[in-house]
């Protein structure tokens, strides 16, 4: 594996604190059949964990769990825990809208408002009543986002004239600017070119010193140069997802344990 | 804000239920009147009755003089409708460029949209001048006119639906054919329609309801005189054209003669259900053993 | 060869078939400009009805119709798209879902002289203390009941062709399911509503049975007063008019009619037209 000695690696070291979100005995079904099955994982604060792993196997259905978009899914049934901040989001007085403004989420295919640029991302801040200087936030998120200086002249533009990766970062804005710590990012590049797709990456290492970073990607150069923690997720014999290992980046990628996730890294399948 | 997502949920259900209540409504007012009509009339002499003459003195109830009417002018009006909204279905889905189908496609729509009113206008005052020139014993106000043109007004949804059916056929089953070196013609009546069967036969029916509850055309074209009679050269009058003489004179509200047109109306509501349904059973039938 | 003339044949039966409707509509058009147009006159649009078919006009039709247009879309418009929207974001699969969309389904079969005696029964006569009996009241209650399923099904459809991504985008910023629907969905899809809408409406406005049943009169000579007594007041419409001096043995009467027509379809086709321009201008496209 020369290229994973030439790609620099992440420079945060481990981090002890407490992790922000900690998965337990995790459990979803779609409709009869079950599609992951016992994951215990913990994320890290203010680090970027990789979820990786053949497709179809469970990775998008993860994150999604850790936001309860799940439940926009008819026929998805959730067992288990996710504790944030130590307490179970899955508790029945839970604020699911709360949820979802600390939890953010990046799609694959960037779904900007057909609004404009300030509006996608001053809408969220509207519906929770916001009060204050919303021209100070949209700047500041957008500042975040790598995107001010490209857009500032044009913020009330509609945001579908943005290119591909414009619109991603667009996307990461607007979950920034309504409070989120935490940003679940599912193959947030794969549907951009390869440059936007670095800038993307860029962007991500840069936010996760104040942010918890969380990317699904099947793209296993891009797990590798950007996360500090990996995680595998594959099919058992009964096609149920299962957290094969997880670990530090460096350590997944240099030395698995397991040998599935060493014919996976090494693309013996997958 | 729980309760308020709850409370906006609760008023838009409630707004989606009025259809039902509109459906128990109407059921419930059909009832109601013609349950109290029964109890003066029995249902026997309705139904066996040969007069309709309920403004009369003597009064008959037969309602079989006013369906004998709707059952004419709609065999009529499919005459027309059925072959010719089959054939433009026909034309539309195997012949005709895709050029050719945005034109004529949208100008079916148009024949569709008409008001039935000056559909009535030109049947009485066009159509049946017309035919007088071809047969002179036709009289001022006849079935076939407002037929013939009952059948136009109904065309576009027969062709519509039919043309729906044809092209639910796999392309599969036509390529088929064609490559055992058949013309369109042998292609279209071999192994198209016969495929189609159900989803046309749906339509067709589709049009018979649509006949069935037409009134504007026959109440201006057919008569306002109830006759037993298939011939299609006199006076008569259908179901709904009677349910609009009695809304346009004097009947007090309340009276047997006022009930009259609710059990008619029970009759035609009763009969265009049972059509509706066997049309959309014959329908489901096709989706279900598309091949 | 046999076939191939039978094939030519056949082809032209098809095409003919297609044609006649045309043809029909195009005679029945120039038909009525032919009978109509030589009637046409601002003195026409502006007039009373009257004995003397020569100085007969239809201005209480026009603005019976025309107010009978704006009260039903005032009831019909809320509820069918409240009603689009319910079914469409927030139902679940079950019975009382299942049950709401046959109801549907089935209302736009019904005969509308059907929804005439719901209406005579209901709104004229059980609610005659609300709506003043046989008023313009009671006609724009019935005629929202008959237009109500087309405007689901269409505000149904606008709303379903805005993309899921939109909402995913949506809920994941932490919004709740009212705020997607109101500040993301419902601006997308109301071109598409609005146009069902309008579409909906130019069926209503050709409607006649239903209102003759109700008691729409056939010979108003005033209009209604201009204050909201108005909603109490006897109406008459345009077709109800037309179909008057149809039935009139006297000729003049039948250019009258003809005449009338024409105001009818131009009306018509403004609205038609209307509700196309509008979804071509103002529809959102997603790449």
């Amino acid at each position: 594996m020369s290229w994973l000695q030439k790609m620099p690696l992440p420079d945060l070291p481990d981090n002890p604190e407490e992790p922000i979100i900690k998965i337990r005995n995790l459990n979803v079904w779609y409709g009869n059949r079950l599609v992951l099955g016992d994951i215990n994982l913990d994320i890290p604060r203010n680090r970027i964990t990789a979820i990786i792993g053949p497709s179809g196997c469970g990775k998008s259905t993860l994150i999604r769990c850790l936001n309860r978009m799940n439940d926009l899914i008819p026929n998805a049934r959730v067992e288990g825990q996710v504790l944030f901040d130590g307490k179970n989001i899955y508790s029945s007085d839970v604020d699911v809208t709360e949820i979802r403004r600390r939890i953010g989420m990046v799609f694959q295919k960037p779904n900007p408002f057909p609004k404009s640029i300030y509006e996608n991302i001053a809408w969220g801040l509207r519906i929770r009543g916001f009060k204050g200087n919303l021209d100070e936030v949209v700047e500041r998120a957008l500042r975040q986002a790598a995107l001010w200086d490209e857009v500032k002249d044009k913020l009330h533009a509609n945001a579908l004239t943005l290119s591909g990766g414009q619109q991603q970062r667009l996307c990461i804005a607007r979950a920034l600017a309504v409070g989120s710590e935490v940003l679940l990012l599912d193959e947030p590049a794969s549907a951009l070119d390869p440059i936007s797709a670095l800038k993307i990456e860029e962007l991500l290492r840069e936010l996760s010193r104040d942010y918890t970073i969380v990317i699904v990607t099947h793209n296993m150069q891009q797990a590798a140069r950007v996360s500090h923690y990996t995680a595998f997720i594959m099919w058992d014999d009964n096609r149920v997802g299962r957290l094969i290992e997880y670990g530090l980046t460096r350590d997944i990628f240099t030395n698995p344990k397991d040998k599935r996730t060493e014919d996976y890294i090494t693309g013996r399948f997958g | 804000m729980k309760w308020r997502e709850k409370a906006i949920e609760g008023i838009f259900a409630l707004c989606a239920s009025i259809s039902i209540f509109t459906t128990l409504g109407v059921i419930a007012i059909l009832l109601f009147e013609s349950i109290a009509f029964f109890r003066k009339v029995p249902i026997i002499r309705f139904l066996t009755e040969t007069q309709w003459t309920p403004l009369f003195a003597k009064k008959h109830f037969g309602i079989i003089v006013l369906g004998s009417a709707t059952f004419l002018t709609t065999v009529i009006a499919m005459a027309v409708a059925l072959p010719l909204g089959l054939m433009a279905a026909v034309y539309m889905s195997e012949y005709a460029s895709e050029r050719a189908r945005r034109i004529l496609k949208p100008c079916l729509e148009i024949l569709a949209g008409i008001p039935t009113v000056v559909y009535g206008y030109f049947a009485l005052l066009f159509v049946t001048p017309l035919l007088k020139k071809v047969i002179p014993s036709i009289s001022g106000f006849n079935a076939l006119s407002a037929g013939i043109v009952m059948g136009i007004m109904i065309l576009p949804t027969v062709a519509s639906l039919s043309e729906d059916a044809l092209y639910a056929v796999p392309r599969s089953l036509r390529e088929g054919a064609y490559a055992l070196g058949a013309s369109t013609r042998q292609v279209v009546t071999g192994v198209v329609i016969p495929a189609a069967f159900s989803g046309i036969m749906a339509s067709f029916i589709l049009g018979v309801s649509r006949a069935l509850g037409e009134t504007m055309i026959v109440a201006i074209a057919a008569g306002q005189t109830p006759r037993l009679t298939l011939n299609p050269l006199v006076p008569i009058e259908t179901m709904t054209a009677y349910i609009v003489q009695v809304s346009l004179g004097d009947v007090p509200t309340g009276s047997l003669e006022f009930r009259t047109i609710f059990a008619v109306g029970l009759t035609l509501f009763v009969i265009n259900m049972t059509f509706n349904v066997l049309s959309y059973w014959l329908a489901s039938r096709q989706r279900r053993f598309k091949l | 060869m046999k076939e191939r003339w039978l094939e030519r044949l056949f082809k032209a039966l098809t095409f003919i078939s297609t044609i006649i409707g045309l043809l029909v509509l195009v005679i029945l058009l120039i038909d009525v400009l032919k009978d109509g147009l030589p009637r046409l006159s601002w003195k026409f649009i502006t007039s009373f009805p009257s004995r003397n078919p020569d100085e007969a006009g239809i201005l209480p039709a026009l603005v019976g119709s025309a107010m009978l247009l704006i009260l039903t879309a005032l009831f019909a418009f809320p509820i069918g798209v409240a009603a689009g929207i319910y079914l469409e974001e927030y139902a679940s699969d079950n019975l009382f879902t299942r049950l709401i969309e046959i109801n549907i389904a089935n209302l736009a079969g019904i005969p509308s002289i059907i929804y005439g005696l719901l209406g005579l029964e209901i709104f004229v006569r059980a609610l005659r203390g609300i709506t003043g009996g046989r008023s313009i009241f009671s006609g724009a209650l019935t005629m929202s009941l008959l237009v109500l399923p087309i405007i689901i099904v269409s505000s149904r459809e606008a709303i379903r062709a805005v993309p899921r991504s939109i909402r995913e985008a949506g809920y994941a910023l932490g919004a709740t399911k009212w705020q997607v629907v109101r500040d993301q969905i419902l601006p997308v899809a109301m071109p598409g509503i609005l146009t069902g809408t309008i579409l909906a409406l130019s069926r209503a406005i050709g409607e006649t049975a239903p209102l003759i049943t109700i008691g729409a009169l056939a010979y108003i000579a005033f209009l209604p007063p201009l204050s909201l007594k108005a909603l109490q007041s006897p109406f008459t419409v345009l077709p109800i008019q037309i179909f008057n001096w149809v039935s009139r043995p006297q000729e003049a009467f039948h250019a009258n009619a003809a005449a009338a027509i024409i105001v009818l379809l131009v009306l018509l086709l403004s609205m038609n037209a209307a509700a196309i321009y509008l979804r071509n201008r103002f529809q959102v496209r997603f790449e």
